[in-house]
């Protein structure tokens, strides 16, 4: 061909038109069941994760409204119990776990510059476990069928003696489920990453958010095996006589603490890692310049992620073990407020250095740092084992888990929700409702939160469901309450800031806050095949350095779905592979696997029923569909 | 409104008298609370200093309006923020290692109170009370009760947990911090009082219904006052002394009252329940929730379930008369 316009000028709207097509959403029953696309599915996930987080909102009101002032009547303590064992079960997984894995396979293909995730199918399948599990949990509940053990289930509260009837094997059951669920989610996310990069992003220069994904995603696949195990082996000893946990005949109730805490204290970090993530890109975007001590925060995030896994037992520090291990373990609940640290320390300085650009999404921020870092504080106070032995188990601790979690999480996904709204529906949020919002959660958050920790020093144990007047703790109860209100307040306002953004919202553009990540270089909201051209990457910052026209892959195939698959360090191409389009059969074995673990609570025989009813709906996924086209290798999941 | 604004105040005065765990009455939480303020004061000083420079480096007076994000380094603008993250992370490492030792110390510190015969109290966890022994080792003079221990001020005590059902966890936070109760794993704490007076404890494990009304009553008091108590527990039931209490014995002895509980002395010797030898030397029923009172305890034998819904024992329906004489039987047990 001779000098002319270059193929990306030619071919651009001719490609757009073939990709529209090949990488087209189905409409009617196979759009709304057999969707495989990263942000359909991702966007399912926050959908839900978020109607759970309402329904777990609500059922903290109960119990604020509850303790407000001693010996209520409002919920008896079978009500109650039930109540905050559904809180606790929803907010840890129905909420959190998913919503974060949500953000992460909605952002990282964007983020690493790729059409889709690695396994589209398994993806839709994980939804749909995913949410099978958590109606699961809420029909049972609705239906006074609600687990009442706590979302911690210890035995043998928990067990066939103590516990007949069916509540805690919904439990049981609905946790093998949804970390399935959590399990198909961190696959995608570390398959993706690792082998779908942009040509160029070596791991260097890895968003990273896309970092805090991958070892939130390595994680997840170590903890939650333990926490599968458990749930199962609890199963088994109701309802078929294994004696796992049970005393009498040589089984052990501290076994279940050690596997469930196993995956428990890791959990926390699942929940956090992702939120760091969102704080390094609200803070390198809004400080106009990249992150201080990039290797540093990197470095910070796989520590927190192998640390993560040496605490667990400061969970058990009153169970009377053995005082030489548990100072092991305080060293290293200790040790993780040193990586914590790195980070802080670098977000700080980064600020310190930008120029500042003050939106909503870094007052977030602000009010992350000032909470975290409290929570963290009191997370070091319960690392000694002497203090923790007169806090753990008390408003104290509830004071503490919940300034880690809403503080240290919740706020930096908020901000961070506000942060990729132009990105996700094209339009702006309001800033200054979302200011407002800040300010008002902030407020709500420490009202509601700090009173706990005198409560518990002052002898108010956690799941009560009332208490003694003459106690004196009634005051301050009633001032949580009210913080609890002004929560409730500001959630509101942020879900209204929502829906006025999606109606009324100013057109945000391809990049409004001029961020340096890849996703901003792509339409608001993105084209299904999310970019025209595979982006090549030359910089930590692709944006930054060579604006929103980066350096493109060409000569992929547009007529069928075709993606790059490429080095796992340096991100050097590697071959061409074909993903897989919607289909309705990772909804249907899901439909098949849920039915099965339903009846299994009834009969046994519902394990034999599952592997039966999901044979044919496997069998029809994994069915070949014609010969590999040559040069691609073709997605087997 | 104003009355929500009132309660507010109240509660904010109520809030500023010092919690049970920070006033200790003995050696062990002592230890503990001091190293809470040691915590407290590094933890203020940290979130200050971290808050301060957030707040600083985000609304600080600007240079012109950002637009152009910047990317080429200053090498000596970033080997300055290098030096000071380091800087960061060097403190909070020394702090980090001066809590660890401060850990250390004090758990050493807690277990340097032992003694060699020392005064031995075996707690068991039941849902929802606490049943007290103590030990001694001729088995008649072993003392059993409930929800209220007394113990001699001045005098290291240990303390042996079990459990006979599920989880519970023993808390006396003036005295010491909590210890699980766990069925097949038996554990202990040394306890000392230091003044006398009388602190409240609760179940701090969830136990299930009435985890909230499981509380106990430790007394603390002189050597003499205590050693008066334990002779007067190892005493047996008094012989009723006229028609009526003799009547309510009947009543005890013939209705389902028998079937759980002990009065030693009488043939009722079930241990489902608490000992009732001396009910009505104790201050609270139903594990440290209802003054002692007969109105109470009326209220409690005729409808335990709207006092602690879930409570294993079961309502007992009796005619005014029996009721009457069953009370008067229960307040002559000192």
């Amino acid at each position: 061909m001779s000098a002319g316009p270059t193929l990306a000028e030619v071919d651009d709207g001719a490609v757009r038109t073939a990709l529209e097509r090949t990488w087209a959403r189905p409409g009617g029953l196979l759009g709304l069941l057999g969707a495989v696309n990263h942000k359909t599915v991702a966007g399912r996930y926050l959908v839900s994760a978020f109607v759970f987080f309402g329904l777990g909102g609500v059922l903290a009101l109960l119990m604020r409204l509850q303790l407000a002032f001693p010996e209520t009547r409002l919920l008896g303590p079978d009500l109650y119990d039930q109540v905050f064992t559904v809180h606790g079960s929803t907010m840890m997984f129905l909420f959190a776990v998913p919503v974060m894995e949500a953000m992460g396979l909605y952002l990282v293909p964007l983020m690493i510059g790729t059409r889709n995730v690695a396994f589209p199918r398994l993806n839709a399948f994980g939804y749909w476990t995913y949410l099978i599990g958590g109606l699961f949990l809420w029909v049972a509940f609705v239906l006074n069928v609600g687990p009442d053990a706590g979302w911690f289930s210890y035995v043998p509260l928990a067990g066939p003696e103590q516990a007949p009837g069916k509540r805690i094997d919904v439990w049981a059951q609905m946790i093998t489920f949804t970390e399935l669920a959590a399990l198909v989610g961190a696959v995608e996310l570390v398959v993706t990453t690792l082998k779908l990069r942009a040509p160029g992003m070596s791991l260097n220069r890895l968003p990273l958010l896309v970092w805090a994904m991958l070892v939130m995603a390595f994680m997840v696949i170590f903890a939650m095996p333990a926490i599968m195990v458990a749930s199962t082996m609890l199963a088994m000893d109701r309802l078929v006589d294994t004696h796992f946990f049970n005393v009498a005949e040589g089984g052990d109730a501290l076994l279940w603490q050690h596997l469930f805490w196993f995956f428990g204290h890791p959990e926390v970090y699942i929940i956090f890692v992702p939120a760091t993530g969102f704080v390094s890109a609200i803070v390198t975007t809004f400080a106009r310049r990249p992150i201080v001590g990039y290797p540093a925060m990197v470095l910070s995030l796989v520590a927190t992620g192998f640390l993560g896994f040496g605490l667990w037992v400061h969970h058990m520090f009153v169970t009377g073990l053995p005082k030489l291990g548990a100072s092991f373990f305080t060293a290293a609940s200790l040790l993780i407020a040193i990586p914590s640290g790195i980070q802080i320390f670098c977000w700080l300085a980064t600020l310190a250095a930008g120029r500042v650009l003050v939106r909503a999404p870094l007052l977030y921020v602000l009010a992350f740092v000032a909470t975290f870092v409290a929570g963290g504080l009191t997370g070091v106070m319960l690392a000694a084992t002497p203090l923790d032995a007169q806090a753990h188990d008390t408003f104290f601790v509830v004071a503490h888990l919940h300034y880690v979690l809403i503080g240290g999480a919740v706020f930096p996904l908020l901000g961070a929700i506000h942060y990729w709204l132009p990105k996700m529906t094209g339009r702006m949020p309001s800033e200054r409702l979302g200011r407002v919002t800040v300010v008002i959660l902030f407020v709500g958050f420490h009202l509601t939160f700090f009173p706990m920790h005198q409560l518990g020093l002052a002898g108010m144990p956690r799941r009560v469901y009332t208490y003694l007047p003459e106690t004196g703790w009634g005051g301050l109860n009633l001032l949580a309450t009210v913080g609890a209100g002004l929560l409730a307040v500001a959630v509101l306002l942020f879900v209204a800031n929502v829906a006025w953004t999606v109606r009324y919202g100013a057109r945000a553009g391809d990049d409004p806050w001029g961020a340096d990540t890849l996703e901003w270089a792509t339409p608001s909201p993105p084209p299904t095949y999310n970019f025209t051209h595979l982006p090549v990457v030359e910089s930590r910052h692709p944006l930054w350095t060579r604006g929103t026209a980066p350096p493109v892959v060409t000569g992929l195939r547009t007529d069928v779905r075709e993606v790059l698959v490429t080095d796992a360090i340096d991100a050097t191409p590697d071959h061409r592979h074909m993903l897989d389009g919607p289909t309705l059969w990772p909804f249907l074995t899901a439909v098949a696997a849920g039915a099965g673990i339903i009846v299994a609570i009834f009969t046994p025989w519902g394990v034999t029923a599952s592997a039966l009813l999901t044979l044919g709906p496997l069998v029809g996924w994994f069915w070949p569909t014609g010969e590999p086209i040559r040069g691609t290798t073709r997605e087997a999941a | 409104m104003r009355l929500v604004l009132v309660l507010l105040l109240a509660a904010l005065a109520a809030g500023c008298g010092r919690p049970a765990a920070l006033d200790p009455a003995g050696p062990q939480a002592a230890h503990v609370a001091r190293l809470w303020w040691l915590l407290l004061a590094v933890s203020v000083v940290v979130e200050a200093v971290v808050v301060a420079f957030a707040v600083y480096a985000v609304m600080r007076v600007r240079r012109p309006a950002p637009a152009a994000p910047t990317l080429a380094a200053e090498p000596r603008l970033e080997r300055r923020l290098s030096t000071g993250v380091g800087l960061a992370v060097a403190v909070t490492t020394l702090i980090v290692l001066g809590l660890l030792v401060a850990s250390i110390l004090t758990e050493r510190a807690l277990g340097a109170l032992q003694s060699p015969a020392p005064l031995t109290v075996e707690i068991t966890g039941h849902q929802w009370w606490w049943e007290a022994e103590y030990w001694d080792a001729v088995p008649s003079q072993r003392v059993r009760t409930a929800n209220e221990i007394h113990l001699p001020v001045g005098e290291p005590v240990l303390v042996r947990l079990r459990s006979a059902d599920v989880i519970h966890s023993f808390w006396v936070p003036a005295l010491h911090g909590k210890r699980d109760l766990i069925p097949g794993h038996d554990s202990f704490l040394w306890i000392q009082a230091d003044r006398a007076g009388t602190f409240g404890g609760q179940c701090a494990e969830f136990c299930g219904y009435q985890h909230a009304h499981m509380r106990l009553l430790v007394v603390a008091e002189s050597r003499g006052a205590f050693d008066g108590w334990l002779a007067r527990q190892r005493q047996p039931a008094p012989e009723p002394g006229d028609d009526r209490t003799r009547h309510g014995r009947d009543v005890f002895l013939s209705g389902p009252c028998v079937l759980c509980h002990t009065i030693s002395g009488t043939p009722a010797a079930a241990r489902l329940g608490p000992d009732l030898t001396h009910l009505a030397g104790r201050t609270t029923l139903a594990a440290g929730i209802l003054p002692n009172t007969p109105g109470h305890l009326a209220g409690w034998i005729l409808d335990p379930q709207r006092i602690k819904p879930g409570v294993h024992m079961p309502s007992v329906g009796l005619e005014g008369g029996d009721l009457q004489a069953l009370l008067a039987y229960l307040g002559t047990l000192r």
